[in-house]
């Protein structure tokens, strides 16, 4: 079944902006999806449009069946949001924000506030939930709009660039708990610039520029177009000049590093054994580039 | 949405209304009591004693309905317009647009937050007004109607500028230049009566004036206006507003893009 499903959908704002050109999307229940893009191509357009809080032009979108024009409520009822902004009141409690919104869901207060308590003590937010949400970090009001989300259960979870300006520990925390989340069957659909972000959780992708989507796959589809991988090799002893690779391409950025590209049919053992052979002694090696990150810059350069 | 989880969505709205104003009563609920208590003593006890009678009452039993009725009207008002907007300009609304909550509850919520304001320092002034004055309720029933009705009245009006306005100037410009002087020629110091006839034609087109003559007349039995004109007034205003304010929700005026 599908979760969301997006039908030739448009938007043009009052100032003329073509924010959306007949976009089609769709997301399967349980699938954990990525809507990557560049600043301003149009994600938040589609997720206000979504949520119901950005009007469409034309267009349909459906929710688990549910058109936002005929069914609104309902398919409100299945979306939890995520925004890219902090949109709470500062001056209440997490506490109150989140069992507000359930409440707002039409879930009695008893069960709210059970719910809040759960998910607050989940993401690490337990001990802060009776003081004003000013106070808290912006790590944690990040966490908060989390919780707040998921206060009534909602079948499909849409989060905003979840993940911007958290430090790297709290983001790795935020990943193997949305993960959890994606697991016990929610879908969850994310925009993220951090394109590593993208390939560690999600499992199909939507790349969107200047409102039109030009790339609707499988991580895993996408990441198989890429043919060559360029690898940056510390060495331990310095070298003066590169020794022949036998069609491997390779640079010396320094005398002890090189560059270099290894084509996707080719065997990197291979590689190793040169370097044994020529007495070079690997120190360490790692991705020049994240290799979804290398696809989205091409892709993009392409459709400009 | 069914009714009973509408009606969570409601109660929850009104909860947050109502625990908003009384987080912040030194804000809300103090500075009315302050002012007024100002008015009973000047207008009333020092200038009042001088003015001797006005159609039959002493001048600060003649005042004291409109007192409170300006600090019912002023309350139900700044409640709305400041809290719609305040949601508005943090973007909290969008936890209220995102949920499936019909547009009416949430104007049925907001309004109710402006009027139990309005109603609490009602009963404030009242309280201040005590302390002056002997206060008489001629008619229960209308001094109650035009509470409700008048509070209602002024917090649709007070989300209608919340919805247009843009800036924390907006919110301030129709209280300081319209609300304030059609209260104060709203006959709550003076009854029209002492006017030249053009001047009670023209107070004839401030609502206000029905509004503060029909709670004086709950309270007194009486006015300077038929009371069924001020009550027909009430609800083509009730009605107008609601209408207005349901339908700049449905089309997301100044909420949505």
């Amino acid at each position: 079944m599908s979760a969301l499903e997006i039908k030739n959908l448009n938007k043009t704002y009052p100032n003329k902006f073509v924010a959306l050109k007949n976009v089609d999307l769709q997301v399967n229940s349980g699938d954990f999806f990525a809507l990557l893009g560049p600043n301003g191509a149009g994600k938040s357009t589609t997720i206000g449009i979504i949520c119901g809080l950005v009007n469409k032009s034309s267009g349909s979108v459906s929710i688990f069946g549910h058109d936002i024009d005929k069914e609104n409520e309902a398919a409100k009822a299945c979306i939890g949001i995520v925004p890219q902004e902090i949109n709470f009141s500062q001056f209440e409690t997490p506490l109150d924000i989140v069992v507000n919104q359930g409440g707002y869901y039409g879930i009695k207060r008893s069960t709210a506030l059970q719910r809040a308590k759960k998910y607050l003590n989940k993401l690490g937010l337990i001990e802060k939930c009776h003081e004003p949400a000013r106070n808290l970090s912006g790590g944690m009001k990040r966490r908060l709009m989390i919780a707040r989300a998921l206060v009534h259960e909602p079948k499909m979870l849409i989060l905003d660039e979840p993940t911007a300006g958290v430090d790297v520990e709290l983001r790795r925390s935020m990943w193997d708990f949305l993960i959890d989340i994606n697991k016990q069957g929610v879908t969850i659909m994310l925009t993220t610039h951090y394109l590593e972000e993208a390939e560690k959780l999600c499992k199909n992708i939507a790349i969107i520029d200047q409102g039109s989507i030009i790339k609707n796959t499988s991580m895993k589809k996408l990441l198989s177009n890429l043919n060559k991988e360029t690898f940056i090799i510390d060495l331990i002893n310095p070298i003066e000049t590169l020794p022949n690779l036998n069609g491997y391409t390779a640079t010396l950025i320094d005398s002890s590093t090189m560059e270099v590209e290894v084509d996707r049919e080719k065997n990197i053992n291979d590689l190793f054994e040169i370097f044994s052979a020529s007495n070079i002694k690997v120190c360490s090696m790692r991705n020049k580039s994240n290799r979804l990150e290398k696809l989205f810059l091409d892709l993009l350069d392409n459709n400009n | 949405m069914n009714k009973q989880t509408t009606l969570i969505a409601f109660y929850t709205i009104v909860r947050k209304e109502i625990s908003r104003f009384m987080r912040i009563w030194v804000q809300t609920l103090l500075p009315p009591a302050i002012s007024m208590t100002l008015y009973f003593v000047i207008f009333g006890s020092l200038i009042g004693s001088r003015i001797g009678t006005m159609n039959g009452f002493s001048y600060i039993e003649y005042i004291a309905p409109g007192i409170i009725m300006m600090s019912i009207i002023n309350n139900s008002y700044a409640n709305v317009v400041s809290s719609f907007f305040g949601a508005k300009f943090q973007n909290h609304i969008e936890e209220m647009l995102v949920a499936p909550i019909p547009n009416f509850i949430i104007l049925a919520g907001f309004i109710t937050g402006g009027v139990a304001r309005g109603i609490l320092v009602g009963i404030v002034v009242t309280i201040v007004a005590l302390f002056f004055t002997e206060l008489n309720i001629h008619s229960f029933p209308i001094t109650i109607a035009v509470v409700f009705m008048t509070s209602i009245v002024f917090s649709l009006a007070g989300l209608i500028n919340a919805i247009y306005a843009k800036k924390f100037d907006d919110i301030s410009i129709i209280p300081t230049f319209v609300l304030t002087p059609l209260i104060y020629l709203g006959g709550v110091f003076y009854s029209i009566d002492m006017l030249p006839e053009t001047w009670q034609t023209v107070s004839s087109f401030n609502p206000i004036l029905y509004m503060v003559n029909a709670f004086r007349y709950g309270m007194l039995g009486e006015s300077d206006i038929d009371i069924t004109n001020a009550f027909l007034m009430l609800v083509i205003f009730t009605t107008v507003l609601f209408t207005i304010a349901l339908h700049l929700l449905n089309k997301g005026v100044g909420i949505k893009h």
